[in-house]
């Protein structure tokens, strides 16, 4: 069945007509073109479609986009500011070696800001605990737990080098 | 995914006449994390889902006062009881368990009475509801009924409910005063995994602080349903619970759990497990008895 629903999207208040068997994911991805939540799995073992749903980090392959009818959805596009300056925890990633093929991040990242969202100052453990759904076949995790705790501090007030990518 | 049509009832009773009118061609959705999946894999292909998503029930858990009894709604994800104060300090046996269900976006979404509902001998959060002796309120045409939740699965993926029922809430009853209570998913890794062996135990001690005088022991993929290990509480009730009781119960319970062979793990290997993770779970279950006199 069609059905319209409206919801916010990344801060922007958003009319779509849907279909009701469409995840959350494909409305991103395939209708919306919103590129940057990936599709790994398919079935909420990997964590690259994670997403926030009302501040709370979800798998968007495994939730329907009907069910997004008055919400508010923050994919990993919605996380820089408007002038472009990344959040800190994207900084934070970029400034130490979070990301590498980059597949998982930005669902890492989302995880990353969910738990940032509730409990400022984690423990290493809260951080594993957090992002137990998300696979990263590349990094072997040390680098990403150690990007979120420096992103919890940067949050707490230390600033973030930004390394900007730099043509030769 | 195949094409369904979802809808979105508001009351019970409206759900429920939904499920009839379109009686063999629709299936309830609460979180989905088991249901679109067996869409997705084309394992079921309901024309309708009928969401319980939008009955407004008293979400979350409640604490009677008078009765004691702790009442948890069916539609409550096991990431709000994870995060309860009240269920991680007053029933620690269930925190043990949901804190470990899945991963933060699957505990999100993902409801209690979906996990009983969807009956898989590895089902995280029915181990330790059967533990604590709870009782589930079901719902349906004929109005309302209770069954404890030890009778509620049949196999694997077959409960009581009969068509059209869906299950509101469980009511978890008052334990005696000196209890403590644990579970343990046992696997090959620490997340996102399903349990080779899921153990659960409940133990009260008398005043004397050594002798048994109500346990439950509740296991978890030891059967084609969770089950509980009667021999094994019959040998430990009004014995003095020591190292070699709880090894002698973990035996016991190890002889009369029906485990068999899975590509998660073999058969032999689980009842030993059964023999150890009871034991474990006992000490554990004393150790917080007496942590928790020592803190009031
Ligand atoms: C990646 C991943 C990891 C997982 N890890 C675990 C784990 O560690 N441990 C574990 O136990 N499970 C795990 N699961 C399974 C699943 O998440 C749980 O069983 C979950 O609790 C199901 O709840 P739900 O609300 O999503 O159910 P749904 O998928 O919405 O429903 C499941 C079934 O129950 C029925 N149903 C739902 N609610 C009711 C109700 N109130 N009354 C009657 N029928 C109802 C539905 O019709 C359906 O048949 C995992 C799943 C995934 C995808």
């Amino acid at each position: 069945m069609d059905r319209e629903i409206q919801f916010n999207l990344n801060g922007n208040e958003t009319t779509v007509v849907i279909k009701d068997h469409w995840t959350l994911l494909h409305l991103l991805r395939e209708e919306l073109g919103l590129l940057g939540t990936k599709e790994g799995c398919g079935s909420g073992e990997c964590g690259a479609c994670t997403v926030m749903v009302d501040d709370l980090a979800v798998n968007a392959c495994l939730y329907l986009a009907v069910e997004v009818d008055s919400k508010k959805v923050v994919t990993i596009e919605g996380l820089a500011s408007a002038d472009g300056e990344l959040h800190p925890v994207q900084k934070a990633f970029v400034e130490n070696g979070g990301i590498q093929c980059g597949f998982c991040s930005p669902g890492m990242i989302m995880s990353a800001t969910a738990l940032l969202k509730e409990n400022a100052t984690p423990e290493e453990d809260d951080i594993k605990h957090a992002i137990a759904g998300n696979i990263c076949r590349c990094t072997g995790y040390v680098q990403i737990i150690d990007s979120i705790r420096k992103a919890a501090r940067a949050e707490e007030g230390d600033t973030v080098r930004v390394v900007a990518w730099q043509d030769d | 995914m195949k094409p369904f049509t979802y809808l979105t009832p508001h009351t019970l009773d409206e759900a429920v006449s939904l499920y009839e009118s379109h009686e063999g061609r629709a299936a309830y959705i609460a979180g989905g994390t088991d249901v679109l999946i067996k869409i997705k894999e084309e394992k079921i292909e309901p024309d309708y889902l009928i969401s319980l998503a939008h009955i407004p029930v008293s979400e979350g858990v409640r604490f009677n006062e008078d009765t004691r009894a702790l009442h948890i709604s069916a539609f409550t994800t096991h990431r709000t009881l994870e995060l309860s104060p009240l269920i991680r300090r007053d029933y620690p046996i269930l925190h043990d368990a949901v804190k470990n269900i899945g991963s933060v976006q699957i505990r999100n979404t993902a409801t209690i009475g979906g996990n009983l509902a969807n009956a898989v001998p590895s089902a995280d959060g029915a181990i330790p509801l059967i533990t604590m002796d709870a009782v589930a309120h079901i719902y349906g045409t004929k109005g309302e009924r209770t069954v404890d939740l030890i009778h509620f699965f049949l196999g694997p993926g077959q409960t009581v409910l009969e068509k059209g029922e869906i299950l509101t809430e469980i009511v978890v009853p008052p334990a005696p005063a000196r209890t403590g209570s644990a579970y343990i998913k046992f696997g090959r890794r620490k997340a996102m995994e399903l349990p080779l062996l899921g153990v659960g135990m409940l133990l009260s001690l008398d005043a004397d602080m050594t002798t048994c005088v109500k346990v439950r022991i509740g296991l978890g993929v030891a059967a084609p349903t969770p089950i509980r290990a009667y021999n094994a509480e019959r040998f430990l009730k009004g014995r003095e619970v020591t190292d070699a009781t709880l090894a002698e119960a973990g035996q016991i319970a190890a002889d009369e759990a029906r485990v068999r062979d899975s590509i998660r793990g073999v058969a032999w290997y689980r009842r030993e497990l059964v023999g150890v993770l009871v034991k474990r779970m006992g000490a554990l279950c004393r150790k917080r008895i007496t942590d928790e006199k020592s803190i009031s």
